[in-house]
């Protein structure tokens, strides 16, 4: 190959040469379909037909054993009046408040304690720690913690003389103790984000809070949490959206109870398919989860887009 | 936006403190804010710690000191329980339930399902983040955002299905059921290699086009060498995920064969006895569970924060 060759041909981008460039093109699109054939594969056997046939059951009467048979709105219309499902979107709306509230605001606390008084890779690591450990096993450490007879704070509750609390066992407070052990998952996780949408925040911002003379609660209420509203928003939207799929920890603890205390919607769902085998009646749940979470991250998306302003600084 | 991020990173990254004028100067300041730090550290160790302390306890024993800090009767006991290296009488002896547990062979049914899962998604993913990034043709921009589309799907919408899928294929209780739906892409996969991909100069790869140089070429010499760092950082995210993954692999793997490490811990705590749990055992179970992820911490703890971090700001 020669120079002028390869000066022509970088030349080409600038100057256009339409011949030339479809050529390109076309073997460009072929490369390109060779280079998406497994990921398109997995897209439409295990996303796009299996959200449609999730779609088409969710209008059937399906047990697994007889082929499905279309109902109509037929499920709809019982989920309509199903008290149990009502329920369940009441503690699944209860578990998101309380998880989501108590988490974004220690997060944030936490995102700001780190900002100002360390920059410590170890202890970003550790805080992250729990993130990483199983949604299973965390919630099996906490239930043993949390034991009414033998568990740790229990035993410390007793040690001091206070009553014992059935952290789990009680129907008035199950959601609130498993929204806390997330929240313990979680919190690390959500103030990484939070810390570094606050290392964003250019510096001389803080150095003229410092020179105008303003203390900690001033500069983070007027310089910190401002700058920082579109990142809260991002992690509200991650958040929110995650928070009402939670299903693991009730799986493994209380299994929905104490009655129904704890049976959020996708635990419902799970229990409607697959110990009730009502495939159908769980896929019209499925579908409303979904419009659900759909309106949830459009409203939040909107929130994001209102703040986007904040970021031009 | 990724302009921001690799600004945080590297703030986030420098090593000099002093000169940060976001750092706190004041004395009293620093007192109470580190102590504030040290509290949530300790919330945040404590129940880690509780864990390897009731694992090394005698399941017996325990009842009689719940708050000794320290393992009570210090023994190997539980660990050898769940491993199966213990006999029924030696697990009764300690409190275990004498059933048989082996959570050495959930181990390598985990290890086996999330590495065929990671290396095939990420090497797919890659594949496609390439295409989707790299390559020239129509319709590229409208395609990726219907692979976008997937990322907003519950994931419980498209389980019920993939389950009934997965049964027709006669795959349950196999890893490679468990395997299956998710081994050959996910969007965020190729949503965070294409974000790298963009940004990899394209006059490298010009050149390489008019030296001759075949796709697949430029992507396994030059692209997938440059983006290296991040396609490894994107395994081990993928990796911990999978192995922290319940509910499909609860519903594909219940066979000793197949089932995973967390499927494993879920069954074994709702096989316990209700009046005598064998915490011991349930714990140290969880501790063969959480290990791994503790070693992947402490090797590359410093990439997953970092690529956590990043992520925040994108």
């Amino acid at each position: 190959m020669t120079i002028t060759e390869r000066k022509t041909s970088l030349h080409r981008d600038i100057a256009p040469q339409p011949t030339v460039r479809k050529g390109r093109r076309d073997s460009q699109l072929r490369a390109a379909i060779l280079f998406l054939i497994p990921a398109s594969i997995g897209f439409v056997v295990f996303f796009a037909w299996p959200a449609v046939r999730g779609l088409y059951l969710s209008f059937t009467d399906y047990n697994l054993l007889r082929p499905p048979t279309f109902i109509g709105f037929d499920n709809y219309l019982a989920i309509w009046s199903d008290p149990v499902f009502w329920n369940s979107l009441k503690v699944t709306l209860q578990y998101v408040v309380m998880n989501v509230g108590v988490q974004t605001v220690a997060a944030l606390g936490l995102a700001v304690l780190m900002q100002r008084f360390t920059r410590s890779m170890v202890v970003r690591g550790v805080i992250m720690l729990p993130y990483l450990i199983a949604n299973v096993i965390v919630a099996l450490v906490w239930f043993w913690l949390c034991d009414y007879n033998l568990g740790i704070i229990n035993a410390a509750l007793d040690f001091f003389g206070l009553d014992k609390v059935g952290f789990f066992g009680n129907q008035d407070i199950a959601m609130g103790t498993i929204a806390m052990v997330n929240v313990w998952r979680h919190l690390g996780y959500t103030s990484l984000l939070l810390f570094a949408g606050l290392q964003a925040i250019p510096k001389d911002v803080y150095e003229a809070a410092e020179v105008d003379g303003a203390g900690e609660w001033r500069v983070f209420r007027s310089v910190t949490l401002p700058l920082l509203r579109p990142v809260l928003a991002f992690v509200l939207v991650v958040t929110v959206v995650g928070s009402f799929q939670i299903f693991d920890t009730i799986a493994v603890t209380t299994g929905g109870g104490p009655i129904d205390a704890t049976r959020a919607i996708n635990y419902y769902i799970y229990q409607r398919a697959f110990e009730r085998l009502d495939f159908g009646y769980a896929s019209a749940l499925a579908v409303i989860l979904m419009i659900i979470l759909a309106g949830v991250a459009l409203l939040q998306n909107k929130l994001l887009r209102a703040n986007e302003s904040d970021l031009e600084r | 936006m990724t302009i921001i991020a690799f600004k945080a990173n590297r703030a986030a990254n420098r090593a000099s403190n002093e000169d940060d004028p976001a750092l706190a100067k004041s004395k009293v300041a620093k007192f109470f804010g580190r102590l504030a730090l040290v509290i949530v550290i300790l919330i945040t160790l404590f129940p880690i710690y509780w864990m390897f302390r009731t694992a090394f306890s005698n399941n017996r024993a325990m009842f009689s000191e719940p708050l000794s800090l320290l393992p009570v009767d210090f023994t190997w006991g539980p660990l050898k329980r769940v491993l199966g290296l213990a006999t029924p009488a030696e697990a009764l002896a300690e409190g275990g339930s004498g059933a048989s547990i082996n959570f050495a062979q959930y181990m390598l049914n985990s290890i086996l399902a999330c590495t065929l899962i990671t290396v095939l998604q990420v090497t797919f993913s890659s594949m496609a983040a390439y295409a989707f990034a790299l390559l020239n043709w129509k319709g590229r921009d409208k395609v990726f955002s219907i692979f976008l589309i997937a990322l907003m799907v519950p994931g419980i919408f498209t389980l019920l299905p993939n389950f009934i899928l997965v049964k027709d294929l006669g795959l349950l209780n196999s890893i490679i059921g468990i395997a299956l739906p998710s081994m050959f892409m996910t969007p965020f996969a190729i949503f965070f290699l294409r974000q790298f991909f963009l940004g990899i100069n394209r006059s490298i790869l010009e050149a390489a086009v008019i030296d001759g140089a075949h796709q697949w070429r430029i992507f396994r010499t030059i692209v997938v060498p440059l983006a290296w760092p991040q396609i490894i950082t994107l395994a081990i995210l993928q990796f911990i995920q999978y192995w922290n993954d319940y509910l499909w692999p609860f519903l594909v793997g219940q066979s000793e064969q197949s089932k995973l490490l967390t499927v494993g811990l879920g069954i074994f705590k709702s096989q316990t006895p209700q009046g005598n749990p064998d915490w011991a055992g349930l714990m140290a179970g969880a501790l063969v569970a959480a290990v791994p992820i503790f070693i992947l911490m402490l090797v590359f703890g410093r990439k997953i924060v970092g690529s956590i971090q990043s992520s925040g700001v994108k």
